[in-house]
């Protein structure tokens, strides 16, 4: 039963406080007003503005505004109870559509005819209903597709900084995203928050370029938009997505940006209703909060499409520990670390494969997905890159004198490692199989590869090592 | 569930969050159940002032309104007892996730009502006892076989004592059949049926606690040599993310020798628990040759799932593992992670506008995690005929940032005796599982160590000795590398870092995903390592006649040593022995020195 049925539209004009983003309204006993229902503000321009039940008792709500308080005053300022959750209406025509933080359309095409009109907060997916997420998408970058795979289902943050070229990378898996073998229905969501309209244009420019823009629905919560109205945009983006994805069987690739402004919000919320803060002055509550966000993506039993997210933090101060990232690795399947000193050094994408990580990645690579050699290649190459840089940090101590040769070797490594493998154009798009081979012809530069590729098992290095190579076989194919 | 009596007591005041205050509630008791508004949520009363009654919801509140009923059950949190719980998935409430998901969907719905077990399933019941048998509470009364590796045994519920009047025959019956009648003695009857309720607060009773003394073999060599777990201990796993804490919880629950697995997903990712439901029905269980999943009970609440019932989800667990220890089981339970619980209790004492304690946690942080690893343990169970039974618990930790110093990490290591600390340091090199062996400890050694020395080898707990000293040896040594460069040491010095380097790699890193390494026996450790110490020996004698520390540990055999993690369990022995032989028969003519 919808609360609509159970009561209806109530009137209020007393107001009687107002304070940061919260208003507060005496119900005058009354009541009737329920939990997370959605009211309409009328202010006294006769402007209308909507805000949602934080707190209720039969005398008292407290509304989360979400188009800011400023204009609102507590003598002639109404407020109305919609006898409604926060729903949106759902179409896959809103495909190839922008809307603004609070769902309405706003490239002028007028608004969209809905087929079903959801609750925006979603229910969690039954964990016996979830399928294993264990499809490998292609992104045609050479550390994202080896060593970190993205898989369809997962949910996978870009951890980067102010400064660092996070949307390109965003875009450009967006533009180069595909599954192997498969010609199926995709569609990007991209849900800004708080970004700048600069880098909003960006992102639809990107879209435009490649002729995506009909398969991507962009909502726009900006930076100069209500900074309360982001706590429902990330909201509006995943219920069109499941919609896409469960209804009309798309496989949907949602682009959240920037989950810090969103944790502002929701710290600003929680400092108006003066809760106890927990770390840096964020709510307790932030860890269950984001994860229904994350949680909302996955693949469903017996269901065709799938809802794969990758959300961008600009960690502050570049500090992984920093409330933010922590909590959003804790729920991620992992995280893709932009790292500064890559992109000091002039490399793109600078992802730093040590502290990243794709958890779904162990059941998703191998024959018949990626190649047999996968799984030992990407290890090795992780392991001979980490031994390079701390490498690295010995010579700036005590200088390579006192290096053997293999340590002077892996060295090297780890220069064309950076140079060759995790640098690449932004238009660049490396087939897994071109990724893997690059791999493999930086390995090959050691002499003794039996002895120094220690996680390659030898019958790997004698079928797949650039000087031992069959001619004939053809290694372009997930056969092998 | 309780169903809820049909009477009306009790109105919605105020609602906040997953907090809901009643009026009109006189007469309720604390951790009394509560349905909530016209949808019958459920909830648990935590706070009753005057007629105020404070619940926390177990379901999402949004849209309830102000002035809808409450109704009560007289009854607090508990869950049912009986067959048909093992290879069951629930919720944190014991809602049984396959039938939620038959009722509403692939998405959890609310103010759903699901019973914990099955009572329409029928069981082969055989009875043990005959009408005049005295009883007492934990008493057998018939056994059911549950899953090809688990028998159930049916008792008589604690806190019952009197003479049979009647007892099931041998036959099939629904959990809500009668399976016996106790006449107690004061001359009342109770009737039993095929399972009872227990309320998940409170611990079930035992007879007396006996020391922990065994091991629970785990199969991973970082635990089982480094600092291994008794049956009926506790430990905790503290690590950042991605240092691997959930794989370690998902192997101790693969392959750790308790007869029972309760694990319990508290506020972690959906698709983990997916894993678990995937992987486990496919793996063969070690000791049983079963499928894993006959001698499993998940729980699982996401962490997209309401936060109350997370925070009852580790007491669900819990006093399942309680119920499959009074049968006569080794439990092993695991619970991932408690910091997610912790972090339920603090958004309800937040809501309450309780007063905060460090970190914002409620100030009883401290005493509700240590009550709930008190519940852990070897005992003596109830019942005429006691036995031998454990939990063991293994809570991991979710630390903020991976700092250990903070109050949910610290509180759980003042009560467990088991530390396994994950680093994130040996996860950036992949060296997996990702355990610090100099700074995870455990406090069971010397109550163990006899039975390594009887039931693996005499020679065990020396070469546990010799290979902590070596590392300890070589994080010294690593710590001038660091400075002066591996030059500066003298050949025997490296000789310890070359040693302490095997034993990191082929000894302590351990591959969960790889058939053969994911599970070691411990007769395999022990030669494993004696073969690694065997070769540190053989170098040092080596070194002294002449041969130089390089080419001594570029021979063929450190090849073989480091592949022999991957040797089948079968040719374990033979193969060991002749590896060791080889080692002895090293001659220093080999290394280019004339002796």
């Amino acid at each position: 039963m919808t609360v609509q049925e159970k009561y209806e539209t109530r009137e209020f004009k007393t107001v009687i406080e107002v304070s940061g983003p919260l208003m507060f309204v005496d119900l005058q006993g009354m009541g009737g007003v329920s939990y997370g229902e959605i009211a309409e503000i009328i202010t006294t321009t006769g402007e209308k503005r909507r805000g949602q039940v934080l707190d209720v008792s039969k005398n008292l709500a407290i509304i989360q505004c979400f188009e800011g308080t400023s204009g609102l005053e507590t003598k002639d300022t109404t407020c109305r109870f919609l006898g409604e959750t926060m729903k949106i209406g759902v179409s896959a025509e809103m495909l190839g559509r922008v809307f603004n933080g609070r769902g309405e359309a706003i490239d002028g095409g007028g608004d969209i005819v809905p087929d079903k009109i959801l609750d925006i907060t979603g229910s969690p997916i039954n964990p016996s209903a979830r399928q294993y997420p264990k499809e490998f998408i292609e992104t045609g970058i050479s550390t994202i597709d080896t060593l970190l795979t993205l898989v369809r289902g997962q949910k996978l943050p870009l951890f980067s900084g102010s400064g660092l070229p996070h949307n390109m990378l965003a875009a450009q898996i967006a533009r180069q995203a595909k599954v192997l073998g498969a010609k199926e229905d995709f569609a990007v969501i991209f849900c800004a928050m708080g970004i700048t309209a600069d880098e909003a244009r960006f992102f639809r420019d990107d879209f435009e370029q490649t002729g995506a823009l009909d398969k991507v629905v962009l909502f726009l919560n900006l930076a100069d938009d209500p900074a309360i109205e982001r706590l429902l945009t990330p909201r509006l983006a995943l219920t069109t997505a499941e919609h896409l994805a469960y209804d009309h069987d798309y496989h949907v690739l949602v682009i959240l940006t920037d989950i810090t402004a969103y944790a502002e919000s929701l710290r600003e919320v929680a400092a108006a209703r003066s809760e106890v803060p927990s770390r840096r002055g964020y709510p307790g509550y932030m860890y269950s909060d984001f994860s229904t966000i994350y949680e909302r993506a996955g693949r469903i039993h017996g269901r065709k499409g799938s809802i794969t997210q990758i959300p961008i933090l600009t960690l502050p101060n570049y500090d992984i520990t920093h409330p933010v990232p922590d909590l959003t690795g804790y729920i991620t399947e992992g995280q893709v670390y932009v790292d500064i000193g890559l992109n000091r050094k002039g490399l793109y994408p600078p992802i730093n494969p040590l502290p990243s990580l794709s958890r779904l990645m162990k059941d998703t690579i191998g024959q018949g997905s990626t190649r047999s050699d996968h799984k030992y290649v990407q290890d090795q190459l992780y392991a001979l890159y980490a031994t390079g840089k701390d490498l690295r940090d010995l010579v700036a101590v005590v200088g390579d004198e006192s290096l053997s040769d293999i340590d002077k070797k892996t060295l090297e490594f780890a220069e064309l490692f950076e140079q060759k493998f995790i640098n690449q154009d932004y238009y660049e798009d490396r087939s897994i199989f071109e990724s893997l081979d690059i791999g493999w012809e930086l390995l090959g530069t050691f002499d003794d590869p039996h002895r120094v590729l220690k996680r390659i098992p030898s019958e790997f290095i004698d079928k797949f090592h650039p000087t031992k190579r069959d001619k004939k076989t053809d290694f372009n194919t997930v056969n092998i | 569930m309780t169903t809820a009596n049909t009477e009306q007591i009790g109105l919605i005041a105020r609602i906040s969050g997953p907090v809901v205050q009643a009026s009109n509630m006189l007469g309720s008791k604390l951790y009394d159940v509560a349905r909530v508004g016209e949808e019958k949520l459920v909830g648990e009363i935590i706070r009753l002032t005057g007629d105020l009654a404070t619940i926390q919801v177990y379901e999402n509140t949004e849209g309830l309104t102000p002035g809808e009923p409450v109704y009560l059950t007289n009854a607090p949190l508990s869950v049912e007892l009986g067959p048909g719980l093992m290879r069951q998935i629930f919720d944190g409430i014991q809602r049984p996730l396959p039938v939620i998901r038959e009722v509403s969907g692939d998405f959890i719905a609310r103010g759903i009502e699901i019973p914990g077990l099955d009572h329409k399933k029928l069981w082969d019941f055989a009875p043990s006892l005959k009408v005049g048998d005295k009883v007492v509470g934990g008493d057998i009364l018939g056994e059911i076989p549950e899953t090809p590796t688990v028998d159930f045994k049916l008792m008589v519920p604690p806190n019952i004592r009197g003479k049979l009047e009647f007892i099931a025959q041998r036959g099939d019956y629904t959990i809500d059949d009668l399976s016996a009648t106790v006449v107690t003695p004061t001359g009342d009857k109770v009737d039993l049926q095929f399972y009872h309720r227990w309320p998940v607060r409170q611990p079930r009773p035992y007879h007396q606690r006996l020391p922990a003394n065994i091991p629970l073999i785990t199969g991973q060599r970082i635990f089982d040599t480094i600092a291994p777990i008794a049956k009926g201990g506790t430990g905790a796993i503290p690590g950042g993310f991605g240092t691997g804490k959930t794989v370690s919880q998902h192997q101790l629950a693969k392959w750790s020798d308790a007869k029972i697995v309760v694990y319990v997903g508290c506020g972690e990712r959906g698709n983990e628990m997916t894993d678990v439901l995937r992987e486990f029905p496919k793996l063969v269980d070690p000791y049983t040759g079963g499928p894993l999943m006959d001698r499993t009970v998940l729980i699982a609440n996401t962490s997209n799932m309401p936060v109350a019932a997370r925070e009852a989800s580790v007491y669900t667990g819990i006093t399942l593992a309680e119920f499959f220890r009074d049968m006569g089981y080794d439990v092993a339970m695991m619970a991932d992670s408690t910091s997610r619980w912790a972090e339920a209790m603090r958004e309800i004492s937040g809501r309450l506008e309780e007063m905060p304690g460090e970190e914002s946690f409620p100030a009883y942080l401290a005493s509700r995690i240590a009550e709930y690893y008190e519940r852990a343990g070897r005992v003596l169970t109830i019942g005429s005929k006691p036995r031998e039974a454990s939990i063991s618990v293994v809570g991991a930790v979710s630390p903020p940032g991976g700092d250990f110093s903070e109050p949910v990490t610290q509180n759980t290591l003042r009560i467990v005796k088991v530390f396994w600390a994950l680093s994130k340091d040996l996860a950036s090199r992949r060296h997996f599982p990702a355990i610090d062996y100099l700074l995870s400890y455990t406090l069971y050694w010397s109550a163990l160590e006899d039975y390594y020395s009887e039931n693996v080898s005499p020679e065990f707990p020396g070469l546990r000795a010799e290979t902590l000293a070596l590392l300890q040896k070589d994080k010294e040594l690593q710590d001038i590398v660091a400075l002066v460069g591996p030059d500066a040491l003298p050949p025997s010095e490296k000789i310890i870092l070359e040693t302490a380097r095997m034993l990191k790699e082929d000894f302590l890193q351990q591959n969960a995903f790889h058939e053969t390494d994911s599970f070691c026996s411990l007769e395999k450790q022990y030669l494993m390592l004696k073969t690694i110490l065997r070769f540190y020996e053989k170098a040092q004698d080596l070194y002294k006649r002449g041969a130089i520390v390089s080419d001594i540990f570029e021979h063929e055999l450190v090849v073989r040593i480091a592949r022999m993690k991957y040797i089948e369990r079968s040719e374990i022995e033979t193969s060991l022995n002749e590896l060791m032989k080889e080692i002895d028969g090293l001659t220093i003519q080999a290394f280019g020195v004339e002796d």
